[in-house]
């Protein structure tokens, strides 16, 4: 059976049933209860479970993420809200220096099973430290788990695997999907973390992206596929860290081209880490440079006009796609300009 | 009459039936100014809030709406030497610092003759000759930068003092820890003040703060403090200029300011959390009416000199998003202007849409 539902129902949804299952999920956040969520993710789950299962915090990033550190290392299954992805900065060290060493540091003896929800996007002049995409952080440790759902019913089955998981997850929301519609399955199937999917098969270019870049590679080679008759395979990283080397690679072997998204900066991005795991796994079947296209190496200014500079367009991804076949040399006269 | 009192049957009764004392003279003069100052945040706030229904303001923009008095009473106490830094809910401190309306609204329209050159927007205002050190986005971000502007004052010798305003919830953040005691321990010239208008964004001050009382966290760092009815423009003044005199003599002073947040934490929140009676209250607190009326009691405003002052705010709010709206939006030229200020070799300007290294197109094969 399936439902429709928005990426905001899929993750609420998803919360609560979890809560029903597991006592040891608690919810944690900053206006996650009486306000009900910046997002309204968590809408209504304090009147339902009480302020013992669902806690309003104060605001102090460190504190309460390091809290819930603490707490997952004797057995409670945490799931923090970070109001945006700009704000877990403030709790950087407590993640990055805690939550992805304790395993490690100490033998293996304590696991953090720790969900750190936090919703990313710009393009809303939120200005220069609250338009940030910065899960690059969290994907650069080793010990961290980072997935970023593009859909609905990733959102879901993501959100159960990372709270049944025993080490830290950073789970990537993004503003801009919460109100995107799509079919979710009932029932109790948690994703396997680690794992990228291939959302569309095609023989032309692969075009790679994650989030909120992953809604715009789907669409995009939709649209390509109506007005150009282009056959764009779309990889869906899913997940940041551990990376599914490879699913890119094999669909480069298949597509020899290859463009990236990003919302981030190109300068050390995740788009980086893809472009080097093509060259390294798939050299040989490469027809064109892989091409990144990413942010403008500037803090973001709150101006529209130069944000929507500073950002990538649609139009930015389309051209990409399309100087990429040319410098393929497989674009079809019919869909030449 | 004397300087002492006007009258002690002027004063006006306040909620709970006492009656303040009358104003001398000084007081009375003082309170008109502050009063039609409060009126014109009051209005362009106003004027605001509409130009982000019009879409022509963007991003998250959070008002001063019931903190007039407040904001009124800190910064007259302030110098023109004195540095001010604040949180993102900073527009009327930027008028009273001296900047134009009509600047900072073009900030907020986002055009070249905003006070960041429409780069900052609302939360970001920032003018080095009014020595508005900026608003800032990131709760407690601003408390260690005005530290430091301090300790760069208290290095170098001068006189200045630092004001650093914040809000109930901020001071849980540990910044606010960690600066206090650093303030303390080097014997800062600051005024770390704290608007409490109850809430953060929907959680109360007893919710979020273990001790409610928030000046008394000043104890913590044997540091003095006070707490001061904000919705009173002239004690919030009075109240801040003796910390501003502790401060200039190298004691850094906690200055609590208790307010009211007549809206939603920002544009578009409708505050759905607050019960009617709550909203109700709010309204007969509002210090626009209380002050208004207090004048009035006292004698130093009529009705017509009322209307007169609110007319003039609203023009003052017009002519701001008039001269807002006719600036020209940034060129997207300008977008590498400032990166850095130190020119480098290898900075990267390339647009999102642009290859690092352009590819050779092949010729098209035949399909
Ligand atoms: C570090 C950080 N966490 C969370 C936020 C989101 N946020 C913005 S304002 C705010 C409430 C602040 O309340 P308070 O300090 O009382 O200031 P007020 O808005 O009432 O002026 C929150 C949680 C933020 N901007 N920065
Ligand atoms: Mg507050």
């Amino acid at each position: 059976m399936m439902a429709v539902m928005t990426f905001r129902q899929a993750l609420h949804d998803t919360l609560r049933d979890e809560m029903h299952r597991d006592e040891n999920v608690v919810l944690m956040g900053e206006e996650i209860g009486v306000f009900e969520g910046s997002y309204k993710i968590t809408a209504g789950l304090l009147s339902e479970f009480g302020e013992r299962r669902v806690r309003d915090t104060p605001i102090a990033e460190e504190g309460f993420t390091g809290a819930a550190i603490g707490a997952a290392m004797l057995g409670l299954r945490p799931v923090v809200e970070i109001m945006t992805i700009n704000f877990s900065l403030l709790a950087l060290d407590q993640i990055v220096n805690h939550a992805a060493k304790i395993y490690g540091m100490f033998g293996g003896q304590a696991r953090v099973p720790l969900v750190i929800r936090t919703p990313g996007g710009g393009g809303q002049q939120l200005g220069a430290t609250h338009s940030q995409n910065i899960e690059l952080y969290y994907a650069f440790v080793p010990g961290m788990k980072v997935v970023a759902p593009s859909t609905p019913a990733d959102a879901k089955a993501l959100l159960l695997a990372a709270i049944r998981d025993d080490d830290p997850v950073l789970f990537l929301e993004n503003l801009a999907l919460y109100n995107t519609k799509g079919d979710v399955p009932d029932g109790d199937a948690p994703a396997e973390i680690g794992r990228a999917a291939v959302t569309r098969r095609g023989s032309d270019l692969t075009l790679i992206g994650y989030s909120r870049t992953a809604f715009v590679a789907n669409q995009v080679a939709q649209e390509l596929a109506e007005t150009e008759g282009l056959d764009i395979e779309v990889v869906d990283l899913r997940s940041l860290r551990p990376l599914d080397r490879t699913t890119i690679v094999e669909s480069v072997k298949r597509t020899s081209c290859a463009v990236v998204l990003e919302d981030d900066w190109l300068t050390y991005g995740i788009g980086a880490e893809v472009a080097a795991t093509i060259s390294d796994g798939a050299f040989d079947y490469l027809d064109a440079p892989v091409r990144r296209v990413a942010m403008a190496e500037v803090p973001l200014p709150y101006s529209k006009v130069l944000e929507t500079a500073a950002l990538p367009s649609h139009e930015d991804v389309i051209n990409a796609v399309y100087q990429t076949l040319d410098a393929v040399g497989r674009r079809r006269p019919a869909a030449r300009r | 009459m004397s300087e002492r009192t006007r009258s002690a049957k002027k004063g006006s009764p306040s909620a709970d039936g006492s009656v303040p004392p009358g104003l001398t003279d000084e007081e009375g003069r003082r309170l008109l100014d502050f009063y039609r100052r409060m009126v014109v945040i009051r209005r362009f706030e106003e004027r605001a809030a509409r130009g982000y229904t019009q879409a022509l303001i963007g991003g998250y923009c959070h008002l001063n709406l019931g903190e007039e008095a407040a904001v009124v009473g800190l910064v007259a106490a302030l110098d023109e030497r004195d540095y001010l830094f604040t949180n993102y809910r900073e527009h009327g401190y930027a008028i009273e610092r001296g900047i134009s309306p009509e600047r900072v609204m073009a900030e907020l329209y986002g055009r070249v003759d905003g006070v960041s050159k429409g780069w900052g927007g609302s939360m970001h205002l920032f003018d080095v000759d009014h020595r508005l050190l900026g608003g800032y986005g990131i709760v407690g971000g601003q408390l260690p930068l005005a530290t430091g502007a301090a300790l760069a004052i208290s290095y170098r010798g001068s006189d200045e003092v630092v004001m650093c305003t914040m809000g109930d919830g901020t001071t849980n953040i540990g910044a606010f820890h960690e600066s206090l005691n650093l303030a303390a321990l080097w014997h800062l010239p600051i005024v770390y003040v704290i608007i409490n208008n109850r809430l953060g964004m929907g959680t109360t001050v007893e919710k979020s703060s273990a001790e409610p009382e928030l000046a008394r966290r000043a104890a913590s760092y044997r540091m003095a403090s006070a707490r001061v009815d904000g919705l009173d423009p002239l004690a919030t003044y009075e109240a801040t200029r003796a910390a501003v005199a502790a401060a200039r003599a190298g004691a850094p002073f906690l200055l609590e300011v208790v307010s009211e947040r007549l809206r939603g934490h920002s544009v578009v929140d409708p505050a759905k959390y607050r019960t009617a009676e709550e909203v109700e209250a709010l309204t007969s607190h509002d210090p626009i009416h209380t002050v208004g009326a207090r004048l009035m009691v006292e004698g130093l405003l009529d009705a017509a000199g009322l209307a007169a002052l609110d007319e003039e705010a609203k023009a003052i709010a017009e002519r701001a998003s008039a001269f807002a709206e006719s600036s020209p939006h940034p060129d997207p030229s300008t977008l590498f202007d400032y990166t850095y200020a130190t020119p480098v070799a290898n900075d990267l300007h390339r647009l999102p849409g642009e290859p690092l290294f352009a590819a050779r197109p092949r010729p098209t094969e035949v399909a």
